[in-house]
Parts: structure tokens; C-alpha cells; sequence
């Protein structure tokens, strides 16, 4: 066991702190993919047009600087929007709220891609056996289509999500105390910067390794009955 | 509406249909894609047993006139009557006639079934996944009714074996035969069959037909689209030869097949009865 002269427990709040923003952005980010991907098939252009634009700013823009936007943004906007109400404090939303919707939304942006792409991959078929059995609108979505999709999405939501836990990190700027927040702090005090990042890096690929795994897992269970799953 | 007046065949096994209520009456269905009106006016009345075979070359609009009946399609013009309750319709913005009434629609797809060409089974559900999904949504069946009747039918499809399996795992004439009992699992008054054997290897063809013929046995009403001559001839009550959505020529099978006035049914048969 390295020497963390004492930091261990801060490091370990820090683990914590990442797990629970990266599965809020996860949380918020799944529902904005599955609101892009109807809004980029949707019949009425508006929504397609804004989906569009959505997908491609989020596309364009650097995460750190989703993140600041969001931050300072967030802050400049609540400010205008209570100043009529008779409120003229400062008001800032707060690191980890910030940071979990820029996260979000990144993920979101590009999940919007992946869903489109699972929910044209399910046959037409599928929806028509369950009309022609009398079956509504949203028990075919919940029991039949999104089922397959979510198959077909999987492995693109994986690596989104393994990009957005250490995207995570980013969040520090704007003095969340994740777990390089706190790797800084410990790397402050102790002047010992390499056996803390060291620290950090092995924290990060410890969630990555238990997301992958967990990934794994989801896949074979998404995939029973499939011809392929046999081979895995 | 009286387009279909035709004597009955010889199928005695069936008696109440003559001049009961039709099941199913269909008057005058048009469906245009665009400029083309692939469907130009056909009208059916199916009574309670008639097995009705729909002939005809690709692009002849058999398969878009099944997919008008249960509204998977939208006709652009006609009228559908179940049991003599019509189903209500009003046009959309491209003049396709939709279903004015959520719940009628419901009804009607409830009891009205379908069979698809490329069955169309659930992968990611076990056979008797797929079979009891709809009466427990649709008819709120509780799960144990649901299993138990769905039972009965894989036996009665010869599938009790493979209740557990996947889709995937199965033949093609397997997954024909469950999508077959899936849709019996629903008690429809009608059942509709979207050339059933189309997609089936050869060897695979009997055996779903032999299904199909048991369930003409039983006095089921089928309209059934299909290529399968012999079948056509021995089990239908009735043949429609469908020619550029229209109904080119229509009676019993016997007197269609031995006797054929049209030259294009002629021709037809001409090339599928070899």
C-alpha cells in the first residue's frame, strides 16, 4: 500500500462524488437521447430542426467548455430571470447540478445519435404484429420496440458512458470535489503531484474496469435469444 | 356489396353460414400510393367459416388489400364492417381514410388476426412470451389463464416442446406455426394470412399449410393471400383472383381452377400450375 500520507478517506469521497454525478448525467443524459431521437424522427419539422441543432452544437463544442457554459451561463440567466421577480441576490446553480447537466447534455447529444440509429435498426414488423393485435401505441414502445433498440444501442451507450465518467474530471474546474478535485488538494499540501494523480488514474480505471464488466453483463442479458448470443 | 354471390362449396362440416351475418363485409376498398391506385374497388362479405383464397400476380394489391382490413394500411376509400358494425373513418391530410375511433380500431384489430409473411415474432422474447403478451395487454388476461391457454395452442400447433426457446432457435416453419398460435391466442373471429409460406424453405411449407388446413377444418373464417395453388384449390371455400386491384374473377375454387373465364386467370394459372 503507497503511502497517501492520510488522503485515502478524501480520495475515497472524491470516488463517491464522481460515481454519483457520472450516474446523474447517465440518468438525465438517457432521457435527452431518447427526447433527440423521437424529436429527429418526429413529424413535425420544428423538432427536427432543433434536434439538429442540438446533436450539432453539442458536437462542436468542447466538453470543457459545455461545462463552464453551463456553469457561468446558468448563473448569468437565473440572475435575469429573478431580478423581475424583485430578487437581486447573486444565485449559482451548484457545481455537481452544473456539472451533471453539461455532462448530460453531452451525452445526451450524441445518445440521440445512437438511439436513432437502433430504433430504425428494428423491423417495421415488430410494431405491425403488435398493432394487428390490438396492442396501444405505448405498450408496443415499452414492450416491443424499445426492448430491441435498447439491444441494439447498448454498446454505443457503453462507450458513451466510459467517455463521460472520465469527462467527470472536467468538473473540477469549477470546484466540484470529485476525484481530481481532491487529488489537487492532496497533491497542495503533500507537494507528492505524481502519487496522487497516480492515485486518480487508478481510481478512474477502477470504475471503468467495473463499468466494462457491468457493460458486458448487460449485453449478454440484452441479447438472449439472439443467434449471436450463443457464441459469447 | 352483393360483388361476392357465390353458391357455396361442398364443405358441410360447417353449417351456419349460409345467409347468416357476415363476419367480415367490405365494400368497395380503394388505396392509392401517390399517383398510382393500386387498389380500385374491392368488396368482400366473409361468413362465419369461409376460407377465401386471394390470388394473384405481385402487384396485383393483395397484400395491400389484407393490410387495409385491419387498418395497418389506410384505405383511400370503402367501408369495413365487423359483425355489422362499421368502422367509423374520416380522411387525413392525404386523403387516407383513418380510424375515427381509437377504441373501435382496437376492437376490431382484437378480433381480427394476422398472420405476416415474415411471422414477425418477437426476438427477444420466448415462444410463450410472444403468445401471451397480447391478451394480457390487450384483454388483461392474468398471467396463468394466459399461459395455460397458451398451452393448449403450441399443442395444438405441435410446438409444446419449444415454449422456452427463443425465435431464433427455431425453424422457419416453427416460427411460422408460433406466430400462428399467437395470433389464435387473441380468439379472433377472422384471421388473415399475408402469404404465410412465402418466406419458407420448400421442405418447411407443409407443414404450417397443415396447420392452416386443421384450422379450415375447425370452421375458422380465413382470407389467406397466397402462391400456393394445390392449397388454394383443396382448401378454400371460395377464390378471389385478384388483377391490378381489382377482383378479375372470383367463385368456387373447383369451378376457378377447372374453368377459368378470364384470360389473364388463365395465364396465371397457366404458369403456377406446373
Amino acid at each position: 500500500m503507497p503511502d497517501l500520507s492520510g488522503f485515502e478517506h478524501q480520495l475515497l469521497l472524491g470516488l463517491w462524488m464522481t460515481i454519483r454525478l457520472a450516474l446523474t448525467a447517465l440518468a438525465i443524459g438517457l432521457v435527452l437521447g431518447l427526447a433527440g431521437a423521437a424529436a429527429m424522427a418526429a413529424p413535425v419539422a420544428p423538432l427536427r430542426w432543433l434536434a439538429r441543432a442540438y446533436t450539432t452544437i453539442i458536437r462542436g463544442i468542447p466538453e470543457l467548455l459545455v461545462v463552464l457554459l453551463i456553469y457561468f451561463g446558468s448563473s448569468v440567466l437565473l440572475m435575469r430571470l429573478a431580478r423581475p421577480l424583485g430578487y437581486t441576490g447573486y444565485i449559482e446553480l451548484s457545481p455537481f447540478v452544473a456539472g451533471a447537466v453539461a455532462l448530460a447534455l453531452t451525452f445526451g447529444g450524441y445518445a440521440s445519435e445512437v438511439f436513432r440509429g437502433a430504433f430504425q435498426a428494428v423491423p417495421v414488423g415488430q410494431a405491425e404484429a403488435a398493432q394487428a393485435l390490438g396492442m396501444g401505441r405505448i405498450a408496443i414502445f415499452f414492450r416491443i420496440v424499445l426492448p430491441q433498440a435498447w439491444r441494439i444501442a447498448l454498446p454505443g451507450l457503453g462507450n458513451l458512458f466510459l467517455v463521460l465518467m472520465k469527462d467527470t474530471a472536467l468538473v473540477s474546474v469549477i470546484g466540484l470535489e470529485e476525484i481530481m478535485r481532491k487529488a489537487q488538494f492532496a497533491t497542495g499540501a503533500t507537494k507528492e503531484p505524481f502519487t496522487f494523480y497516480l492515485a486518480a488514474a487508478v481510481l478512474y480505471l477502477g470504475l471503468t474496469i467495473v463499468s466494462m464488466s457491468l457493460l458486458a453483463w448487460m449485453e449478454r442479458r440484452a441479447n438472449r435469444g439472439m443467434p449471436r448470443a450463443r457464441a459469447s | 356489396m352483393s360483388s361476392v354471390s357465390i353458391a357455396k362449396t361442398s364443405r358441410e362440416s360447417v353449417p351456419a353460414n349460409v345467409g347468416g351475418d357476415a363476419v367480415l363485409a367490405v365494400e368497395d376498398i380503394h388505396k392509392r400510393f401517390g399517383e398510382t391506385e393500386v387498389l380500385r374497388g374491392i368488396s368482400l362479405t366473409a361468413q362465419t367459416g369461409d376460407v377465401i383464397a386471394i390470388l394473384g400476380s405481385s402487384g396485383s394489391g393483395k397484400s395491400t388489400f389484407l393490410r387495409c382490413l385491419n387498418f395497418l394500411e389506410s384505405p383511400s376509400a370503402g367501408r369495413i364492417h365487423l359483425h355489422g358494425e362499421e368502422i367509423r373513418t374520416r380522411p387525413d391530410r392525404e386523403g387516407s381514410l383513418r380510424p375515427a375511433s381509437h377504441g373501435q380500431l382496437t376492437r376490431l384489430r382484437a378480433r381480427v388476426g394476422m398472420v405476416f409473411q415474415q411471422f414477425n415474432l418477437w426476438p427477444h422474447m420466448t415462444v410463450l412470451a410472444n403468445l401471451i403478451e397480447a391478451p394480457r395487454r390487450v384483454h388483461g388476461m392474468g398471467k396463468a389463464e394466459a399461459t395455460e391457454k397458451a398451452e393448449a395452442l403450441l399443442e395444438k400447433v405441435g410446438l409444446a416442446d419449444r415454449r422456452d426457446y427463443y425465435p431464433a432457435h427455431l425453424s422457419g416453419g416453427q416460427q411460422q406455426r408460433a406466430a400462428i398460435a399467437r395470433t389464435l391466442a387473441m380468439d379472433p373471429e377472422v384471421i388473415l394470412f399475408d402469404e404465410p409460406t412465402s418466406a419458407l424453405d420448400p421442405e418447411l411449407v407443409g407443414e404450417v399449410l397443415g396447420v392452416m388446413a386443421s384450422l379450415a377444418e375447425e370452421g375458422r373464417t380465413m382470407l389467406i393471400v397466397t402462391h400456393e395453388m394445390g392449397f388454394a384449390r383443396d382448401v378454400s371455400t371460395r377464390t378471389l383472383f385478384l388483377h391490378e386491384g381489382r377482383v378479375e374473377e372470383e367463385g368456387a375454387p373447383e369451378a376457378l381452377f377447372s374453368n377459368p373465364q378470364s384470360d389473364r386467370l388463365r395465364k396465371f394459372l397457366s404458369r403456377h400450375l406446373t
